[in-house]
């Protein structure tokens, strides 16, 4: 019966899909038209080919759903390395112009690219790590196999199919231009869609498992998943001018429109980038050192006291705006309450490896965990101080803030997530060991000064242009033109554009050993005591 | 009084006086006295069912003697 309902279902949005391309209104939405029709299509006449074919039954609920866990864990790597290479690129393109292109004009200069480096590395390569870690843990700490049967795939391949339409559409010009929420109507009903079997495929897991309690990282995680819901839709009120178009009008306007965004902007930021990435630290990082976390009454206070505050944190966005003064006071005080659960994370993380300091020593993935949690601990402490007003009237709209977010980004986010690639492809791949530790070592220093050589050319960079914009004369004229902060930032430019080749640099030795862990490595031997036959 | 004032009114008093008793209740249950085996048994889930699920569920914590052997294990 499901054969015959899917058939009839792809048919038809192949067939809309095609009407949609033929009276499509602009380029965006006549070329996503025609990649839904390819797909429907095509995903239609293999499940015509295979309708009513005798399927032999199998019981796999006695083993783990690591299939989908691996194609993220792939996803992961490779979207990492596109997101680099496109934001080195735009690096680039601010400090020497004439990289964009006039061939390209339209397409890839930097304001095109912007938002393609911003989504690909926050919802391809973050959001695809933290979809196959989050199905990692789930089953490991449910003792359970995922929920759903094959809905696990539709989430992977869904989320993916969201990420190409959304990439391509900033190309072709299709946003919404609200920051981090760029894409167009149908890409976020689509995506809304993925992330309801999202949750169902997480939450049927969490019901179905077979240890009592569920595991701290879990509830990060599932906080995640439920917030982003919530934001997603919230921040996504639109309605579309045409059903054949990629335009539409946001039903909020003014500042209630600029609040919900920097609403949804800030918990993107402590939902999706610090609460489910706290998951993959909490299960991780205690995996790796093994040893259990430091202090399990610490996790669940930093759990509730982080959802708590960060929810409030969005109006620290918009200090000296039409927003009231007791919106914006109250999101900065919400934010500097906040240091204290992030720091108390922090030291949960870091705590956990007491009485096995030594590993720091011997084992270069352990280091690239440990530093990510400092990194957390270094920009959970740079946000609150940057989102007092006083602090913000300097550093708003300048590069500190692109330095703050990178701090974040590359050495927390980006640094946990390596950690958990090279925790997770010898186990997926069931390898003895990883291809080579040298490597990991190469990519943890590469990593590392790459972002000390962006965060502080952007610290540097950012303080002298807020400081030469505010200066005036004895007359009380401003001294410098816009232009005259542009070219004093070129060298620092110049730096960070090299940090980021250090970074992508880093990223692809990784993939190589990855690569080479699964095609070179030696096959995990059943230690011998274990296969003799009991006598 | 129209809506937004209501609405604030009572976000400034019982909601915050609601959502502050409940994150309070949190904290004070997370370091209820007796809970240190319970926690200790959640932070090792980590370790187990490391390759396959369980095939039975596993309910409360493990007896006694277990418990012991696995605080003498740690302590090695």
């Amino acid at each position: 019966m499901w054969d015959y309902v899917k058939i009839v279902l792809l048919g038809l949005v192949a067939l809309f899909a095609a009407i949609a391309a033929n009276f499509a209104q602009d380029l965006a939405y006549q070329v996503h038209a025609i990649l839904i029709m390819l797909i429907a299509g095509g995903m239609f006449l293999w499940a015509v080919r295979r309708t009513d074919e005798y399927v032999v039954p199998t019981d796999n609920s006695q083993e783990y759903m690591d299939g989908v866990v691996r194609y993220g864990v792939i996803a992961t790597a490779f979207w990492g390395v596109v997101g680099f290479l496109v934001g080195t690129f735009i690096a680039f393109q601010l400090a020497f112009p004439q990289l964009n292109f006039a061939w390209a004009e339209g397409y890839a200069n930097f304001g095109r690219l912007r938002p393609l480096h911003t989504s690909a590395v926050i919802f391809a390569f973050g959001g695809n790590a933290l979809l196959c870690t989050s199905f990692y843990i789930v089953q490991r700490t449910s003792a359970a196999r995922l929920w759903g049967g094959n809905l696990a795939w539709f989430v992977f391949w869904g989320y993916n199919l969201f990420i190409v339409l959304a990439a391509t559409g900033y190309l072709l010009g299709a946003t919404q231009s609200k920051e981090y929420a760029e894409p167009e109507w149908y890409v976020d009903l689509w995506l809304t869609i993925v992330w309801v079997a999202y949750l169902a495929v997480f939450l049927g897991t969490i019901m179905t498992r077979k240890e009592k309690h569920i595991y701290v990282a879990n509830w990060f995680l599932l906080s995640f998943i439920v917030t982003v819901a919530m934001l997603h839709v919230v921040n996504n009120l639109s309605v579309p001018v045409s059903i054949f178009g990629s335009r539409s009008v946001q039903l909020f306007a003014g500042v209630q429109d600029a609040m919900t965004q920097w609403w949804y902007g800030h918990n993107a930021v402590g939902f999706f980038l610090t609460a489910g990435f706290l998951g993959m630290m909490y299960y991780f990082v205690p995996k790796q050192a093994e040893r259990p976390v430091f202090s399990y009454k610490l996790s669940i206070i930093h759990f509730w006291a982080l959802i708590f505050l960060y929810i409030w944190a969005g109006p620290h966005h918009l200090h000296y705006t039409a927003l009231p003064d007791w919106a914006s006071t109250l999101g900065m005080v919400f934010s500097i309450i906040l240091w204290m659960p992030s720091w108390g994370g922090m030291i949960n993380g870091l705590m956990t490896l007491s009485g096995a300091w030594d590993k720091l020593r011997t084992d270069p993935v352990i280091r690239m965990m440990v530093i990510s949690i400092g990194f957390y601990g270094m920009s959970t402490f740079e946000g609150p101080m940057m989102s007092i007003r006083a602090v913000n009237s300097l550093s708003h709209y300048t590069d500190w803030t692109i330095g703050h977010v990178h701090s974040g980004a590359l050495g927390w986010n980006g640094m946990i997530t390596f950690g958990a690639l090279y925790f997770l492809v010898p186990r997926l791949w069931n390898r003895e060991k990883l291809y080579s530790l040298a490597m990991v070592s190469w990519h943890f220093w590469l990593a590392t000064i790459g972002i000390v050589l962006y965060a502080s050319a952007m610290w540097v960079t950012g303080i002298m242009e807020g400081l030469m914009w505010r200066e005036v004369d004895a007359q009380g004229f401003l001294v410098n033109s816009f232009a005259d902060t542009v070219s004093a930032k070129f060298p620092m430019y110049v730096v960070r554009g090299l940090g980021g080749v250090l970074y992508l640099a880093g990223a692809i030795i990784m993939c190589l050993n990855l690569w080479w862990t699964v095609t070179r490595g030696q096959e995990k031997q059943v230690s011998a005591a274990i296969a003799a036959p009991a006598e | 009084m129209e809506t937004y004032s209501l609405m604030r009114e009572f976000a400034d008093s019982w909601m915050l006086l609601m959502l502050f008793m409940f994150f309070v209740g949190v904290c004070l249950w997370a370091l209820r006295p007796g809970s240190k085996d319970t926690h200790k048994d959640i932070a090792g889930s980590i370790f187990r069912n490391e390759s396959k699920p369980a095939a039975a569920p596993r309910t409360g914590l493990p007896d006694v003697s277990e418990r012991i052997a696995q605080f003498k294990e740690s302590r090695l």
